[in-house]
């Protein structure tokens, strides 16, 4: 073990899925021809105003409420000044003061290393809202060495900023805090997180302290993570070089430093860059803005069941296993999914949730994921799914030819029903029937029999099989291992 | 009688009744811009052939039977802080000397609507710092009443234009003084609303939670006239009020029996002249003979206005003009092997002129770390202190009645020198912008030829009660009839 315990903080920008931007009328689609979606607000022309977007507060809100925040149902909004190319008012309107949230938490899974989990509580410093800005591309990537070009269809998109506390302890409780993160984000349906694309991105800031010692040792910040790999591997590096830094007898410099994928190492960013004074102060173009309850009733009225309760719900109510209810609840297009499947199918034996389950997790996104695909794409709907499992309970076919079925469904859409009845694949379930056919395999294979009725059990498979291929496998198992051992014994 | 010495009110109906074409009072007033404005300079760019245009168009849908609105016809000045959409808005800055916006400011919208003509963008002093106009990076504008004086400002284009007759009506911005000290200076009245009654949006911000648009004029009643056009809900200017507007011309009855006029003395201290205390305690005389009641009041927190105003509005201003950068549009200073940091560095020193370098460094340092809480935040405190002030007084008044600047306009390059004695001309007015209250300026006697200003404050949103004293005062007096000889 180290020498030294690892505190890591981290602060999370996720763009919100609003229509238009923060403060104009403009498209939220920065995936567009450069500067298209733009206007006089989000350029910082002179003379244009702000005006805040009241769909950008409802997510903001849904999402303090998820974390359980402290709410400030009048905030003010402060200017954050600063150069640079691509903010082109030059400051960026976002929150220090009196930020929507303050406070709250995230409960993760922290890996145990043996397939279980623990669960931990991490705190959180604020949640505030701010706007985007602009994208530079420089010299070589646009064919210039010299120039610059700015695109400002960024400029002015939601984003919410999430800031925690120094409570994570190992680069594993990092990646278990950004996955949670991401998982309630996507289930309350606030940000599409789409890291690639920069909509969510995560910044760290990591600390070494002896083991045991009260305060926090100096805090370097890492920037440019593009995925939830570079987060990962950004992380190790950088305690790797602290570490080296406090052996050798050294000084953790307070710094940010920015991860360099290809060489896999942090670099100190220059240090022109450091050390800005922002000089917030209250945005005097935008009055504070004020939640009254009704507001707050209404967002809270439209909040889904997150990801923890209904994870307990699965195990509780549906007597689903942890791990069962993990994978279900991993998403909330899975979850919806497999709750769509489950409407309105009971069993005589209670094990219904079971069954569903069993297909969703094994068959549907063992195929979806073999496929690189996800649930959303998948062809087979919910109802469809219910039906195939209807059929096996019905003993209509066996749960070996509906793993067959589910194939065919699985690339053309098709219902099951049809599937059967086309192919001709409805189980054998009549006893004259089977009975004649078993009493023909027991004539055709003698020494089956004799060795059977010698004590060699594994015989009896044989003759399983031999009914299996008299009927081309519709023949219900079942009934053939019942009506072949009343035959032998006889 | 030419079509220039009428008042935008007259012109209106003039137009209204055919007695007069838009195209006749368009080419009257650019005939006097033509004669005068070499004297004057009164505007940065003069929109002759794209007023003509308009007028044109004007007087076919009067042909057509069409209402053209309340101020059909009337030409105005637009002050060039305000943007105009394919015209050039310069701020009277280098920095934005070719700057051309895509799009009109709200107040430049409804004129539009109601009618009225912009012949042209009306100089002022750089992105509307200071108070004589002579800190345009292009020129200094003349008082009309006297050449070698200045006009005030910043909006000293605007208030000149309408003192020299080159139009009936301007549009101004009021910061700290800008439309009323100029009125007073060139004879005219000068309206500054409660800050959120008229939308800012297309305003050039200077110091966003004081600026506040509002009209210039010979008259009151046409300094109602555009009050109304101008005034109303924007929702692109969230610190715009919502709420109906009374109609201002009902508001002139000439009657102010009982109205309280409140005379607070701290108002006439800090450099306020012998002569101005005279012409405006005989304008209260004057008020009182009509029937007002005199109160007296007291504003304690005055004398600490001017150097509150000195840290909010720099500070604001510091954010306000970053975006001047050189980056996106305006001007851009950028030698061989200059980086990034070398060119806002530049494109700063070279764009801005020395009064708005030095707001900016103030405002900078107001607001760095460690300085905040001393400077800043503080003088948002004392200006607590002075809207409690005003509340106070309005409790026993309905109006106040104090001097608009302390002397009458001073000589060009007087003050060049004397940067706080600049700044002192606009100790009266600073007061009514912390407090975003309304007020009006007013002619109410000569110095040396030079007019004196009067000015009344008014409640929140009373712009009504205003007009009313304002328009009862004047119609008693023959100030406001008399005009400067060019
Ligand atoms: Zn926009």
């Amino acid at each position: 073990m180290s020498k030294y315990e690892i505190v890591i903080g981290m602060e999370v920008h996720a763009e919100l899925l609003t229509q238009s931007k923060q403060f104009c009328a403009c498209p939220n689609e920065a995936v567009a021809p450069p500067n298209t979606n733009v206007c006089p607000v989000c350029l910082g022309f002179p003379g244009s105003l702000p005006v805040l977007n009241a769909k950008s507060v409802d997510l903001s809100l849904r999402t303090v409420l998820a974390f359980d925040s402290k709410i400030n149902t009048r905030c003010i909004f402060e200017r954050k000044n600063y150069f640079y190319p691509d903010l082109p008012k030059a400051y960026q309107v976002s929150q220090r003061l009196l930020p929507l949230g303050e406070g709250g938490f995230i409960d993760i899974d922290v890996p145990n290393g043996d397939g279980t989990s623990t669960v931990k509580r991490v705190g959180l410093h604020d949640v505030h809202m701010e706007e985007d800005t602009g994208k530079s591309q420089h010299g070589e990537s646009i064919g210039d060495p010299d120039s610059s070009l700015i695109d400002f269809n960024r400029s002015g998109i939601p984003l919410l900023e999430i800031v925690s506390l120094p409570d994570m302890r190992s680069v594993e409780e990092a990646e278990a805090y950004m996955t949670a993160l991401r998982q309630l984000l996507l289930y309350l349906e606030v940000s599409d997180c789409k890291m690639e694309l920069g909509r969510l991105r995560f910044e760290a800031s990591l600390s070494l302290r002896p083991w045991g010692q009260e305060e926090y040792g100096t805090r370097v910040e890492v920037k440019n993570l593009n995925s939830m790999k570079a987060v990962r591997d950004s992380l190790r590096a950088e305690i790797e070089r602290q570490t080296r830094i406090l052996d050798s007898g050294g000084v953790v410099v307070q710094q940010t430093m920015l991860w360099d994928e290809a060489s896999g190492t942090t670099q100190p960013m220059r240090s022109k860059e450091q050390a800005h004074d922002y000089r917030y102060f209250p945005e005097p173009d935008l009055v504070p803005l004020d939640i009254d309850s009704a507001w707050l009733e209404r967002v809270r009225a439209s909040m889904p069941e997150l990801p923890r309760a209904k994870n307990q719900r699965f195990i509780e109510q549906l007597g689903l296993s942890s791990y069962e209810a993990g994978v279900l609840t991993s998403s909330r297009e899975i979850a919806e999914y497999y709750e769509a499947a489950l409407e309105g199918y009971t069993k005589s034996d209670g094990g219904a949730a079971k069954a569903i389950s069993n297909w969703v997790c094994n068959e549907l996104l063992g195929r979806v994921n073999a496929q690189n695909s996800s649930i959303a794409e998948a062809k087979v709907l919910p109802a469809q799914l219910r039906e195939l499992v209807q059929l096996i309970d019905a003993g209509t076919i066996s749960g070996k030819i509906a793993k067959e079925i589910f194939d065919e469904m699985f690339t053309s859409g098709r219902d099951a029903k049809s599937i059967v009845e086309e192919r001709g694949l409805t189980q054998m379930s009549d006893t004259t029937e089977l009975e004649a056919i078993c009493e023909k395999v027991i004539a055709a294979n003698p020494k089956a029999v004799e060795d059977y009725r010698g004590g060699k059990e594994k015989s009896f498979g044989a003759l399983v099989g031999g009914v299996m291929k008299e009927t081309k496998g519709r023949a219900n198992p079942a009934l053939v291992n019942e009506l072949l051992k009343k035959a032998l014994t006889q | 009688m030419s079509l220039s010495q009428l008042s935008a009110y007259q012109i209106a109906q003039q137009v209204q009744s055919k007695k007069a074409s838009c195209r006749e009072v368009v080419d009257d007033f650019l005939g006097r811009i033509e004669a005068v404005e070499e004297r004057v300079k009164a505007f940065v760019t003069v929109t002759g052939d794209e007023a003509r245009r308009r007028a044109d168009m004007l007087d076919r849908r009067l042909a057509s039977g069409e209402d053209i609105g309340a101020l059909g016809g009337v030409p105005i000045a637009v002050k060039d802080a305000l943007c105009t959409r394919g015209v050039k808005t310069t701020c009277s800055s280098k920095m934005l000397e070719n700057f051309v916006p895509p799009y009109d400011a709200h107040v430049v919208e409804r004129l539009a609507v109601d009618g009225a003509i912009t012949v042209g963008k009306a100089n002022m002093d750089e992105f509307a710092m200071g108070s004589s106009t002579e800190n345009s990076a292009f020129f200094p504008t003349r008082n009309p009443w006297d050449l070698e004086r200045v006009p005030g400002g910043s909006s000293g284009g605007s208030t000149a234009a309408v003192a020299a007759l080159e139009a009936p009506l301007a549009l101004g911005s009021d910061t700290g003084g800008s439309i009323r000290q100029p009125a007073a200076y060139c004879g005219c009245v000068g309206l500054k609303p409660t800050y959120g009654l008229v939308s800012r949006y297309g305003l050039i911000a200077f110091a966003s939670s004081l600026d506040q648009i509002g009209p210039i004029a010979n008259d009151v009643r046409d300094c109602a006239l555009l009050l109304q056009s101008i005034a109303g809900h924007d929702r692109r200017d969230t610190t715009s009020i919502n709420r109906s507007l009374p109609k201002y011309l009902d508001a002139l009855t000439g009657n102010i029996r009982g109205l309280k006029v409140g005379v607070p003395q701290e108002f006439f201290a800090q450099g306020v002249q012998g002569y101005v205390s005279d012409a405006v305690h005989k304008a209260i005389d004057k008020m009182a003979e009509l029937g007002a009641e005199v109160v007296e009041v007291s504003m304690p927190s005055t004398e600490y206005a001017l150097a509150t105003y000195y840290i909010i509005a720099p500070s604001e201003a510091s954010s306000n003009l970053a975006r001047y950068d050189g980056v996106q549009y305006g001007l851009r200073v950028h030698e061989m092997g200059d980086d990034i940091v070398q060119m806002y560095s530049k494109t700063r020193v070279k764009g801005f002129g020395h009064e708005v370098q030095h707001r900016i460094m103030i405002g900078t340092h107001a607001l760095s770390s460690g300085f905040y809480d001393a400077y800043y935040l503080k003088a948002q405190k004392v200006r607590t202190l002075i809207r409690r002030d005003f509340e106070a007084a309005f409790q026993k008044c309905d109006v106040l009645a104090t001097p608009t600047a302390p002397t009458v306009a001073f000589k060009l390059g007087e003050n060049a020198n004397d940067p706080f004695a600049m700044k002192l001309a606009d100790v009266c007015t600073i007061p009514v912008n912390m407090a975003g209250l309304p007020a009006i300026s007013l002619p109410c006697g000569f110095h040396e030829k030079m007019p004196i200003g009067l000015q009344l404050i008014g409640n929140l949103l009373d712009e009504s009660t205003l007009l009313r004293a304002a328009h009862a005062y004047e119609q008693a007096t023959d100030w406001h009839t008399q005009r400067a000889v060019l």
